[in-house]
């Protein structure tokens, strides 16, 4: 009995019984096209948190000032009298060896006035670090320099969307805008870099020198002259993110004569810590979704086994009648696995093609990125095969095992 | 034609001597007890037979006499408790269920009253299912299977489904079957039982001309007389023992077949 003369047998007992065929196979259509769904929906929502998470920065982390307690009403973070300065990022950059790159910020709101238009947007005071720390580029014309920095000149980078609504088509480079009320240049384009894990848009900025804020902007004298509100810092790599956290820590507790614990005391954040929550979080749902799809194949797994059973009933007589011609207990088992296998199979290629417009359909309708990978099909494929196998067998091995002379009488 | 009359060979008279080397059946005290909750039933209770190559031999007796479980034992569907059997030289009593089925492909062919061919599936293929178990190749398993279909005289309807065919028609078809392996001994279990007189005497006839024709060797298990009649030995059964074995003197012949005479016999040599 060639494989091909098995196939054809398979084939015809299916075509004897279509509808049943398509119920028993109907189990293993859903479980494999759960699944194919189910992996397609969690590997788009892994894909979105790593996307998100790049376009954070590079092993990031970072330091917030201490908040303050003045007769018990706390100012919030960065309030504290100890706030940061630029000195700490100074200190952070020579003494700590994990951390690579370290970027003191300002951050606030400004209006943006330009030939008649105007925007309300962020406005962040940096230095040229800061690009290097969020693995941002700039698209068009170039950042400032860490002179632009020191002597606070009039200049500023500027993010798409305010590029969008301030200037529309034309083309802002060399122009002058009006930061409330100072007047800088444009030097440059960010590059798009979209929304956060928090749906802030990260575009909707515009990127000063760090003294330019603090000194011209908001004529800051004294002491707040080298504040700063926070500092981004980039670890040498990602493993090195909790050892820097500590260090810089450390060091900060130093220099600014706290103790651990202290609310006053600056704090870091290791953001690498979110990312890993971010992807533990879409791990656990696509582990879920997939036991759910494990399931449903069991259970198409057992009507599978349920219909062999009925089937080799039926077909008694049809295996005394091989039997008695010569078929041997191996023909017999290996013609009903392979029904088994047959019909798990098709109903593992239409789960998959279902699986695929339900994940297509999905993303369209709930604006929800899913990925198909050619993993979840052949994992699909197997599973299906290897359900055939599972619940194929004992009917099977049933079959053979019958008593000719019985087969033969059986009506 | 010396018409002789056979004694019968029951288990008392023990161990026979006899394993004449050109027979093609030899079966010694051959029991079968089937065990029933507490009850025995000693289906057969010590048959020894002999059967020549050629031979036509009908096997008759009452329901519960044995016939069938005989039948099944030298078809090698079933085993003995007892006994020893010898078909074409192999010892069958040994033999595990996959080394049975190999005898069944090659040296038996079945022909039973309700036909047992596939249903849905065409009469070329129904022939075809000995070969394609032997592993023969594809083109070959179709000239073979074709050429049965033409002995028996239904090469016009190799692509017919058996629900397409007429009782006679589908017997044939069971023939080829049986046929088609080339194998030496041909079982025939009530083949006419399901059809009227005229089927019946066609069947018969094409069992003869294979009998006779390519020295097939038929047993044949009826409980009608003018059927065990086309048959040049009779066996009776009763009891689970051989009651007679004696050759027939008249055979019948089947319509539009020359006389028995006219043909020549292959006859084996008679058991003491």
């Amino acid at each position: 009995m060639t494989f091909f003369g098995l196939v054809r047998i398979a084939v015809r007992a299916f075509s004897r019984h279509r509808l049943r065929a398509l119920l028993t196979a109907l189990g293993i259509i859903i479980g494999v096209g759960a699944f194919v769904t189910m992996v397609a929906i969690g590997r788009g929502a892994s894909e979105k948190v790593n996307s998100q998470i790049a376009s954070m920065g590079t092993n990031m982390l970072v330091v917030f000032g201490g908040s303050s307690n003045m007769g018990g009403a706390r100012g919030g973070m960065g309030s504290s009298a100890s706030s940061l300065t630029d000195s700490d990022a100074d200190a952070i950059r020579t003494t700590c060896d994990t951390v690579k790159y370290a970027a003191p910020m300002i951050n606030s709101q400004a209006q943006i006035v330009w030939n008649g238009s105007n925007w309300a947007s962020s406005i962040t005071g940096t230095t040229p670090e800061y690009l290097a720390i969020r693995s941002w580029n700039v698209q068009r014309g170039a950042f400032f320099g860490q002179r632009d920095v020191e002597a606070g000149n009039k200049v500023c980078v500027l993010g798409q969307t305010v590029v969008d609504q301030v200037f529309g088509g034309d083309d802002p480079i060399g122009q002058f805008i009006r930061v409330r009320t100072l007047s800088c240049q444009v030097l440059g384009v960010m590059a798009r870099k979209g929304q956060n894990q928090m749906g802030q848009d990260q575009d909707d900025v515009v990127l000063m020198p760090l003294n330019t804020v603090r000194r011209k902007l908001f004529n800051m004298g004294g002491a707040a002259a080298s504040s700063v509100s926070r500092i981004l810092l980039s670890a040498n790599s990602a493993s090195d993110t909790k050892r820097a956290s500590a260090q810089v820590e450390a060091l900060l507790r130093q220099r600014h004569h706290t103790v651990e614990g202290d609310p006053e005391a600056p704090s870091v954040r290791d953001l690498t810590e979110f990312a890993e929550m971010a992807q533990e979080t879409t791990r656990t749902m696509t582990l879920l979704l997939a036991g759910i799809a494990a399931v449903s194949l069991v259970v198409g797994g057992i009507g599978i086994m349920n219909i062999m059973l009925v089937s080799v009933t039926e077909r008694t007589r049809e295996i005394g009648i091989r039997m008695a011609v010569g078929a041997k207990g191996k023909h017999v088992l290996v013609q009903f696995l392979l029904e088994a296998i047959l019909l798990t199979l098709a109903g593992g290629l239409v789960g998959m093609g279902l699986g695929t417009g339900a994940a297509k359909l999905f993303s369209d309708i709930m604006e929800w990125p899913t990925e198909l990978g050619w993993q979840s099909y052949s994992i699909g494929f197997s599973f299906s095969m290897v359900v055939g196998v599972v619940f194929g067998f004992y009917p099977a091995w049933r079959a053979s095992r019958l008593d000719p002379i019985e087969a033969l009488r059986y009506e | 034609m010396v018409a002789r009359e056979r004694r019968e060979a029951g288990a008392a008279s023990g161990p026979t001597a006899v394993a004449s080397s050109d027979a093609l059946i030899v079966v010694r005290n051959f029991t079968k007890d089937y065990v029933m909750g507490d009850f025995t039933v000693n289906a057969l209770r010590g048959v020894s037979l002999e059967i020549g190559r050629a031979e036509f031999v009908a096997v008759m007796g009452p329901s519960g006499s044995g016939k069938s479980t005989f039948m099944h034992l030298i078809g090698c569907l079933d085993r003995p408790t007892t006994g020893d059997y010898l078909i074409d030289g192999v010892n069958v009593a040994s033999l595990d269920a996959d080394e049975r089925a190999e005898i069944r492909n090659n040296k038996i062919g079945f022909v039973f009253q309700g036909f047992n061919l596939l249903a849905r599936t065409s009469a070329l293929e129904n022939v075809e299912l000995p070969l394609a178990y032997a592993g023969v190749p594809t083109r070959e398993r179709r000239e073979r299977s074709e050429a049965a279909l033409e002995a028996v005289g239904l090469s016009d309807r190799a692509g017919h489904l058996p629900n397409q065919l007429s009782g006679g028609q589908q017997q044939r078809v069971a023939i080829a079957r049986a046929l088609v392996s080339g194998a030496p001994l041909l079982l025939a279990d009530e083949p006419t039982g399901n059809l009227d007189s005229k089927t019946s005497d066609e069947v018969m006839g094409i069992l003869v001309r294979m009998n006779e024709e390519r020295g097939i060797t038929i047993v044949l298990v009826t409980h009608e007389m003018d059927i065990a009649e086309y048959a040049s030995r009779v066996v009776v059964f009763r009891d689970g023992k051989i009651e007679t074995d004696r050759l027939n003197q008249n055979r019948r012949r089947p319509a539009g077949m020359p006389p028995v005479a006219a043909v020549p016999v292959v006859q084996t040599k008679a058991r003491a």
